[in-house]
């Protein structure tokens, strides 16, 4: 579903954000991204629906090639939903017509059916009482529930977390953390930056480290857990865990 | 000083036969809303466009942006009215300059147009200001929704970002109705250079100017009272401004 391979990507001349950085997503598999700040883990994630540019290597995504200039961006980016750290709904529209917006300007669809869609996935996330009020008036976690909601309504192929949880209050992120659970039961194909580690044990397939803009390690949950290879990965893995 | 105050000058027939002194501010006063309305528009229409063109990633837009604005606010007011009234004409071709100096209503489409392009490099300022102060996530939620730049500008970005600056926004329409008194320059006769000429003919100085001032702070008042009003009406709740 998602092919990267051997992405390199630069800020500037000198300063290299990906180094030859190489993965894959399969359909209806669950990936976690983790690693220390500053590893290049939400560039990576960015590059995927070619928010992010990247000089080298190449990006597949449902067999369409990311990184052609061919390629209409809009379009791919609108079958894979994207969550932000900052929920970033509009704050100018009520939760419904954040849900709509992008389904009658991008899919086309009527203004019926897209209310109809984003009321049936309000009540999936537990909001349908809040349909009419502003974003603002919401509370971070279910702001995010809304961001989770619009990014379905567009019914992907597959969905990006980008540090989905970071900036919530303790209490608020396991309401988040239970939508994504179910959605990868779902069998929902998933590419989350996280550094909850719990959401990653227990519905993850495979867990990728990075660190200094390079796949440290990318393995499956059970050994990424279990037994960790290099030695950069134990060290993040004995502290985040320590607590 | 030797003053003869006279408040009933208002009420006497003008030297030009039609009406009183009352009569002929009044018929400047509605030139001058005339003149301020039209060059609003203008400023507004190319304010936005090269206001979003200052904020594009695209280097030549925001060249074409950074030259527009320096051209515009650089120059006083008075020497681009010159410019464009008495200038331009002789620049171009024989018959398109002859064209121009014929034009009926000259003075007033010079000065509409001559003040509306001052004020759009203004205009153009403050929304770039307001697009750069919304969080980077927001265009990135709309491009990651398949929102084409132009979508995320129309249904995102410029909602958002002029409602952040209708603040500065109204000043700026003040100025433009103060700013057409520089017209009577190239002979529009609108509220100013209707008092000046009640001057000249009456003596009355002081009570000429005081009428064009109350007249002044009377269109200000109700620009001021709308533009709080549309504040107010398109306030999101919970969002900066918004209660």
């Amino acid at each position: 579903m998602i092919e990267i391979s051997h992405v390199n990507k630069w800020y500037g001349p000198s300063f290299q954000v990906l180094k030859d950085c190489t993965t894959s997503v399969a359909k209806g598999e669950v990936v976690v991204v983790c690693g220390p700040s500053g590893s290049g883990k939400s560039t990576l994630i960015k590059c995927v629906n070619a928010l992010e540019p990247f000089q080298e290597g190449q990006i597949i995504l449902d067999g369409i090639k990311v990184n052609d200039p061919k390629t209409d961006l809009p379009k791919l980016r609108a079958r894979v939903g994207m969550v932000f750290q900052h929920f970033e709904l509009f704050p100018h529209l009520r939760i419904i017509e954040n849900l709509c917006l992008a389904q009658e300007k991008v899919l086309g669809r009527s203004h019926d059916e897209a209310m109809a869609k984003g009321q049936k996935l309000l009540e999936r996330v537990g909001l349908t009482v809040h349909a009419n009020k502003y974003p603002a008036e919401l509370s971070g976690g279910q702001q995010q529930r809304v961001a989770i909601a619009r990014a379905l309504a567009m019914d992907p192929i597959a969905m990006l977390f980008d540090e989905p949880t970071s900036a919530l209050d303790p209490e608020m992120i396991s309401e988040v953390l239970d939508v994504m659970v179910d959605l990868a039961h779902e069998g929902m194909t998933m590419m989350v930056v996280t550094h909850e580690m719990g959401f990653a044990s227990k519905v993850a397939h495979r867990v990728i480290f990075m660190d200094k803009g390079e796949i440290v390690e990318d393995a499956l949950k059970t050994d990424f857990f279990g037994s960790p290879r290099s030695e950069r990965a134990q060290k993040f893995l004995s502290k985040i865990l320590s607590h | 000083m030797n003053y003869n105050w006279n408040w009933h000058i208002f009420f006497e027939p003008n030297p030009t036969g039609a009406g009183t002194y009352l009569d002929m501010l009044v018929a400047g006063l509605l030139l001058t809303i005339k003149t301020a309305l039209l060059a609003w528009v203008i400023a507004l229409i190319f304010g936005t466009i090269i206001g979003i063109l200052r904020s594009l990633p695209s280097r030549t837009a925001s060249w074409i942006g950074f030259g527009y604005v320096e051209f515009f606010r650089n120059m006083p007011l008075l020497v681009q009215l010159f410019l464009w009234f008495f200038v331009l004409p002789e620049l171009l071709p024989r018959g398109a300059g002859l064209w121009l100096k014929q034009i009926p209503n000259a003075p007033f489409w010079t000065a509409a147009i001559g003040v509306g392009l001052f004020m759009s490099a203004r205009v153009a300022v403050q929304l770039a200001a307001g697009i750069a102060s919304l969080p980077r996530g927001q265009k990135n939620a709309a491009t990651a929704l398949g929102l084409t730049t132009a979508q995320g500008y129309r249904y995102v970005l410029l909602p958002i970002a002029f409602r952040i600056i209708l603040p500065p926004l109204t000043s700026e329409f003040l100025n433009t109705i103060k700013n057409t008194s520089v017209a009577i320059t190239i002979g529009l006769i609108e509220l100013t250079g209707q008092a000046r000429a009640m001057q000249e003919f009456s003596f009355q100085v002081f009570e000429a100017f005081t009428a064009a001032t109350v007249m002044y702070l009377a269109i200000n008042i109700v620009v001021v009272t709308g533009m709080r009003f549309l504040e107010r009406s398109l306030a999101i709740p919970g969002y900066i401004t918004g209660k």
